[in-house]
């Protein structure tokens, strides 16, 4: 493994970011200075998804948290050597999914493509949804089409919760690329970085992790109405 | 006769297609084919749209973790330790 990880930057570098620099640069400068009130707000800032990354590795909040703590170590640790090639807040992620990786133990040191092999082909839209070789004209086409959800339903709390647990039942790599997606926000960019994918690879990862999820939410969210 | 229009997506096809659709990864000819299929099709209109809703839900359920007190204080005196 690679430590401190390098800040090697990734290929997409949005014209957006070159504010974002200034704002990190600056940043930068402050916790070089030693400035307390600058560090404590990164920490709070990045606290929540830190631990819940953490936990993609690890299986308890309280083991998280001292991977979380390891992870700002390292950060205060290669300070001076980081060159500011990646954005600040992906090599901090980088080095707390390096941290996560190591306490997690082997099997969370596998990588998440092997998850590709794991599921040999399983549809991920019920074929019998489409209509058959029977209609030759609109084979292939929507037999039963998904019902539009209510804004309600969108709304409720609960429906939240099912997505939730959807995510968390899907196999790990799907899980992983959905986490950092849709739950954290993150570019591809910072998510193929930080889980160490191809974009082809994170891209049938989430293909699959958003389909499977809408299913679960379909199939739970019409036993509702019943 | 030729074939002017180019040939159709099926539902089925265009399902496949979707995360690469919303990723911006398809050719100027496939994401032309995706949106041509949309204009008629609600199925997939709605397919599309849930894919999208599910995204936002996911985005909904974070559960908000923070840092205990202790371990904040703790990785405070560790960065006051740093600077001396
Ligand atoms: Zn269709």
């Amino acid at each position: 493994m690679l430590w401190p990880p390098s800040d090697r930057r990734s290929t997409v570098d949005s014209t957006a970011d070159a504010q974002l620099h200034e704002e990190e640069a600056g940043l930068l400068a402050s916790l070089r200075a030693g400035d307390e009130k600058v560090f404590l707000s990164l920490v709070r800032r990045h606290q929540t998804s830190m631990i819940r990354v953490a936990l993609l590795y690890v299986p308890t909040k309280a083991v998280a948290e001292e991977v979380v703590q390891e992870a700002w170590v390292g950060v205060l640790q290669g300070l001076e050597k980081f060159e500011g090639r990646s954005s600040l807040k992906s090599w901090i992620f980088r080095i707390l999914t390096n941290c996560a990786m190591s306490r997690g133990g082997r099997e969370a040191r596998s990588k998440p493509f092997s998850a590709l092999a794991e599921e040999p082909g399983e549809p991920l839209v019920d074929p019998s949804r489409f209509r058959g070789p029977e209609s030759p004209h609109w084979e292939g086409h929507w037999a039963a089409p998904p019902q539009r959800w209510t804004d309600d339903q969108l709304a409720a709390h609960q429906t939240a919760q099912i997505a939730r647990r959807a995510i968390e039942e899907l196999p790990r790599g799907q899980r992983d690329v959905i986490t950092l997606r849709d739950v954290e926000g993150w570019s591809s960019d910072e998510t193929c970085e930080a889980l160490g994918l191809t974009e082809a690879n994170q891209r049938v990862l989430l293909h699959r992790a958003r389909a499977k999820v809408r299913a679960v939410l379909e199939q739970q969210l019409k036993a509702e109405k019943r | 006769m030729t074939r002017t229009a180019p040939i159709e997506l099926t539902c089925v096809e265009l399902v496949a297609l979707v995360t690469e659709y919303l990723e911006e990864a398809l050719t100027p000819a496939e994401r032309e084919r995706f949106e041509h299929h949309l204009v008629y099709c609600v199925g997939c209109i709605e397919y599309l749209q849930q894919i999208r809703d599910a995204m936002k839900l996911a985005g909904a359920a974070k559960p908000a973790e923070v840092l205990t007190q202790e371990a904040e204080d703790k990785l405070l005196s560790m960065f006051r330790g740093l600077k001396k």
